[in-house]
């Protein structure tokens, strides 16, 4: 198994959407390390004719009926935002500088 | 009054002997005297409370039936379930000061039953732990040695119970979290059947593994508010549309103490090396006891049982990953950074850094890492297929025997601070409990006395095939009363 780079881990915290410190990233890229070392096991008896479980329920396609029922008001929907102005989420901007 | 338990304090409200009012009150009496040093409760919602309480004893002064067996006992509720207006943080600074706007459906169940919910208690940041060190409001101390850690991640409900600062408490299960903190702290805990306890509210951890359950000092007291939180929820897409297993009568079928023609088996991998000797003797006790009730006792070999912790920390932190893109700053929750300048993925990246402690943080990048292109066949690819293989062990030694049994954790509760660098090590915690998770199946851990070296509680693990819930509560039933007292936390 390849062992896991502070670079990588870097990017693993950029995809992620973690903005961590220089600190972190010496912290963690040692312990994700050993955390997969650890984990890779599951390679050794996974065998290519077994199938996968994703989930213990096997169920498909849930429906029910398709009727109007009450839900959240404005207000209530809005009541844990961290920002909101005439009714709506407020957030920061969403484009870049140059678009 | 606090030392009863919830069956005796319900029965005793319903007669009209004491009211739910002068119970609710002693519970927050002693919360108040005891969780300077326990660190329990999160949040105590003593007017909410005491208005639900007063609701029971007018419906027990107006000779009319109570909502529930349970009516009028107080609760505390583990805070990843939402409750409408308390706050509820999942043991996360991302969360802090959130208040739903909604009930999860175990909450409004709880609630329609009467049930006295007495406040939120402490967990590891969204359940991710088996100690409650890494919830961002502090550890909570375990009653029995308050230098030692009370389990996790549902350790505020375990040490709430084992503490008598209330009957009944709600914990939820992903790879061990209601089992083993009930195992290290002398309690019962259970995780239902996975799809039998609605997960619609419940704050999402993994959701293919998540299942909440009922936290007490007594089987019986399990099995009534197992009752009154299970059942089919269209609210949640994975609730099994079938009956609950009636867990209430084969609890009370069990505690006549006959065990005949019952099969148990004992699985092999759970012992040997690292677990603690004196939650040995204890299981091996509890076996023998077991079997002078009238079990046959078979020992059933699970081989690739060794393999469910490393699929488990695979799946789970994938699941994760992707759960906790909801926490955005955006809708809920934390907002870090928004100087007007900063991008909406700069703020974003800053809250998430600033909202998530080091676990939660180390799960996210270890679930990235394990879906992202070119490690997907070799990670999560094939813990997915260990869990085919755990899934397939379990089918074929339920066709020999009618429950297993193991410890429920290989050590008694370790000191606070011991595991805290060592996240390999504190992942081991959860060895015996993961296989029911991966499988969907139900686990239960019952007190099976203390470790004869430090005097910490031990807890038997007995697991059942789904919907078989009903069978781990007659045997434990049968094992309660057949073992006896196991005291008490000194706390």
């Amino acid at each position: 198994m390849p062992s896991i780079s502070r670079d990588e881990v870097a990017h693993l915290a950029k995809l992620a959407r973690l903005a961590v410190t220089e600190d972190e990233l010496d912290l963690f890229a040692g312990q994700l390390d050993v955390i997969l070392q650890s984990v890779a096991s599951v390679g050794d008896i996974a065998a290519a004719d077994i199938p996968p479980t994703s989930h213990a329920v096997p169920l498909t396609n849930v429906f029910r009926e398709d009727v109007v029922r009450p839900s959240l008001g404005q207000q209530q929907a809005l009541s844990g935002a961290p920002e909101a102005e005439d009714g709506r989420f407020r957030v920061p901007r969403i484009l870049g500088e140059e678009a | 009054m606090i030392r009863q338990t919830a069956a005796e304090l319900a029965a005793k409200i319903h007669r009209g002997e004491t009211t739910s009012v002068e119970v609710t009150q002693a519970h927050l009496d002693r919360i108040a005297e005891t969780d300077g040093k326990l660190n329990a409760f999160l949040h105590v919602d003593t007017e909410g409370a005491l208005a639900q309480a007063r609701k029971v004893d007018e419906d027990v002064a107006a000779g009319r039936t109570p909502a529930s067996p349970l009516a009028g006992v107080p609760l505390a509720l583990k805070d990843v379930l939402t409750q409408e207006g308390i706050p509820t943080t999942a043991g996360s600074k991302i969360l802090e000061g959130w208040r739903p706007p909604y009930d999860a459906t175990v909450t409004r169940k709880l609630k329609e039953a009467g049930i006295v919910i007495l406040g939120k208690t402490n967990m590891d940041e969204f359940a991710m732990g088996s100690s409650t060190e890494n919830s961002a409001y502090g550890p909570t101390a375990n009653p029995w040695d308050l230098t030692r850690i009370p389990g996790g991640s549902g350790g505020g409900s375990s040490a709430a119970l084992a503490a008598h600062q209330a009957p009944l408490a709600i914990g939820t299960d992903t790879g061990g979290s209601i089992r083993q903190p009930g195992a290290v702290t002398g309690t019962v805990g259970v995780k239902p059947t996975y799809g039998t306890v609605s997960r619609y509210g419940l704050i999402a951890f993994s959701s293919s593994l998540d299942q909440a359950g009922p936290c007490a000092r007594t089987v019986l007291d399990a099995a009534l508010l197992h009752e009154v939180i299970g059942g089919y929820d269209p609210m949640d897409s994975t609730s099994i549309n079938a009956p609950l297993p009636p867990v209430v009568a084969a609890t009370r079928e069990g505690a006549q103490g006959d065990l005949s023609g019952v099969r148990v088996g004992v699985v092999t991998q759970f012992s040997g090396e690292g677990y603690q000797p004196g939650v040995l003797r204890s299981f091996e006790a509890a076996v023998s006891q077991l079997k002078e009730l009238g079990a046959e006792i078979v020992e059933i070999s699970c081989p690739s049982f060794d393999y469910a912790l490393p699929a488990y920390y695979l799946i789970a932190p994938s699941e994760a990953s992707s759960n906790l893109a909801r926490f955005d700053a955006m809708r809920y929750g934390l907002r870090v950074g928004d100087d007007g300048n900063r991008s909406t993925e700069e703020v974003m990246s800053l809250t998430r850094e600033a909202g998530f402690g080091p676990e939660v943080k180390r799960r996210i990048m270890i679930g990235t890492y394990a879906l992202s292109a070119g490690y997907y066949d070799a990670y999560y690819g094939s813990a997915q297929k260990v869990r085919t293989l755990i899934t397939r062990e379990f089918e074929q030694a339920f066709t020999k025997v009618d429950v297993l049994v193991s410890p429920t954790t290989p050590t008694t509760a370790f000191k606070i601070g011991e595991r805290t660098n060592d996240p390999v090590a504190m992942y081991k915690a959860d060895l015996c409990t993961i296989p029911s998770n991966l499988a969907g199946n139900c686990g239960l851990s019952v007190p099976s006395g203390l470790s004869d070296e430090d005097g910490m509680p031990v807890g038997l693990q007995i697991m059942a095939p789904a919907l078989q819930d009903h069978r781990m509560y007659r045997v434990a039933a049968a094992y309660e009363a057949a073992r006896g007292p196991i005291g008490g936390a000194s706390l």
